[in-house]
């Protein structure tokens, strides 16, 4: 690492007035060619480059981003970190993300301020109790940590929840990953974009892709904003933009782009100590390191790009949210936002080889994406660099709409999608 | 958000209709003679456009008919709205 993150560097530009710190990654115009180029500069087609050029010794690498990196959904979520999903597949996948999520502030040598405050699922009536329970049974044989806890134990554990029998949709219960957690979103783009670029990565942000350009069956190279640029290697990672890229390519893909949102309160002293999701009422919150309660909403229904999202949406997320907890009556809420999450109709991604050659997709997050980060990057990067997939993440193909191997995780994860 | 006028009801909030996605996706005439990759086209595979998209509504919340529409889906305008069976507007491409 060319200028290391320490305490004495840290030291040292104090003396300075803070004044003299170096960029932490480079500004290039984009070169006439590359080995493989990621078009998305969010957290994980950063983290997709990172793994190329550490782990595959790929060099000349470029990353096009048409704003600015980690401006995208890496900015936009509700930064929670768990791997608590039902099925075999998913569970490998989410949990090699949460065991890189646990040694990344010192991989990247940046603080990604992950903290392993434990995700609580609620159940809310006794068919929620039977899927939770068969979930953290699940889990358990995956070698994931889930533990059930009845109502006394979920308010212990969290005091602040109303755990009143007589609301409308009573706490029977919940589970809980202690390993789970948040991190910070940007630092996460951030510190993969700094370890990239430290590796020779080309990060070339207001560079907006237009074109595919094919020779037959496979891809020549991307026609873009700053021009034609030529490679025989491209990784889509475009979150809701994804089916636009795949139009270039004359590629469909089964995804609908829709509207997320989310919404921070005013900051306040300490007052929720862990994330506490509730599938039924869809309603979800924790509390940043600057004491906002960060709250995530549902998708609209409908197909939109416009990364804002309907009024009735936030109202239904606050109306459960006040139900479960009273005390936060008087909260004033600060912002709300929106940004295009690509959903598949299993609700599990797409990290996959096409039947273009040279033309890689890694889509279909959804709602869920964040938490899989560096796993997505490292097991991209090695469908890229070997033009064949990661055994964790073969399951994720895009063949799996053709043979009917879907990877259900509808209702079946912890949280609707 | 925004409002859709439904043809048998007029105006109203976004927030009573129900989505129906994509529209004009034709139902296989001989599903039995339908291959595996013809099956993943009908049932998954959609253009997810960002632009102007011929979709479908149900009016859930009011009149409960079914009807189409013309969305641009980067700013929401609607910009048609017709009635199932009918052919839908030439203008837009």
């Amino acid at each position: 690492m060319k200028n290391k993150y320490s305490v004495f560097s840290l030291i040292k530009n104090a003396l300075s007035q803070h004044e003299n710190w170096q960029q932490a990654w480079g500004n290039p115009e984009p070169k006439k060619e590359y080995d493989a180029i990621i078009v998305g500069g969010g957290g994980h087609g950063l983290a997709t480059a990172y793994y190329l050029a550490k782990k595959h010794n790929l060099k000349n690498i470029a990353v096009l981003e048409k704003g600015w990196i980690g401006g995208g959904n890496t900015g936009r979520n509700t930064t929670i970190i768990r791997s608590n999903y039902l099925w075999d597949a998913s569970a490998g996948l989410y949990d090699h993300a949460l065991k890189l999520w646990e040694n990344l502030s010192q991989e990247l040598n940046y603080n990604v301020m992950f903290s392993q405050r434990g995700v609580m699922n609620l159940a809310h009536n006794l068919q929620d109790v039977r899927d939770l329970k068969r979930r953290t049974h699940a889990n358990r044989l995956n070698g994931i940590d889930a533990v059930w806890l009845n109502t006394e134990e979920v308010k212990k554990f969290c005091p602040i929840i109303n755990t009143s029998p007589d609301i409308r949709y009573p706490v029977l219960g919940g589970t809980l990953q202690r390993r789970a957690g948040t991190a910070r979103h940007d630092a996460v783009a951030w510190g993969y974009a700094r370890g990239a670029s430290d590796m020779g990565v080309d990060i070339i942000q207001n560079c907006e892709v237009k074109g595919i350009k094919r020779n037959g069956d496979r891809v020549e190279g991307l026609e873009t904003t700053k021009g034609f640029i030529k490679t025989n290697k491209i990784g889509v990672v475009a979150a809701g933009h994804s089916s636009v890229i795949a139009n270039m390519a004359g590629l469909k893909l089964p995804l609908e782009s829709k509207p997320l949102q989310a919404l921070v309160s005013e900051p306040v002293k300490p007052i929720i100590n862990t994330v506490v999701m509730s599938n039924a009422v869809h309603a979800y919150v924790s509390q940043s390191d600057k004491g906002e309660l960060v709250i995530g909403a549902g998708t609209d229904s409908y197909v939109s790009y416009t990364q804002r999202g309907s009024h009735n949406i936030v109202e239904e997320t606050l109306k459960a949210i006040l139900e479960l907890y009273p005390i936060f009556s008087r909260m004033k809420m600060l912002r709300q936002w929106g940004g295009i999450v690509d959903i598949c109709p299993d609700a599990s991604p797409i990290i996959s080889k096409t039947n273009i050659k040279g033309l890689y997709f890694n889509c279909g997050w959804g709602t869920g994406g964040f938490k899989a980060t560096p796993g997505s990057g490292d097991l991209f990067a090695h469908t890229i660099a070997n033009d064949e997939p990661h055994k964790l993440n073969a399951a994720f193909n895009l063949n799996r709409f053709v043979s009917g191997d879907l990877v259900d995780e509808h209702g079946a994860a912890a949280v609707a999608h | 958000m925004f409002l859709i006028n439904c043809p048998f009801c007029g105006e109203r909030d976004q927030s009573e209709f129900s989505s129906g996605g994509e529209a004009h996706i034709v139902r296989p005439k001989q599903p039995t003679e339908l291959s595996d990759d013809d099956w993943a086209e009908y049932l998954f595979m959609r253009k997810n456009i960002k632009g102007i998209q011929f979709e479908r509504w149900n009016h859930v919340h009011g009149c409960r008919k079914w009807f189409n529409v013309v969305r641009d889906t980067s700013n929401d305008k609607i910009l048609s709205v017709y009635k199932m069976g009918e052919k839908p507007p030439v203008n837009y491409k």
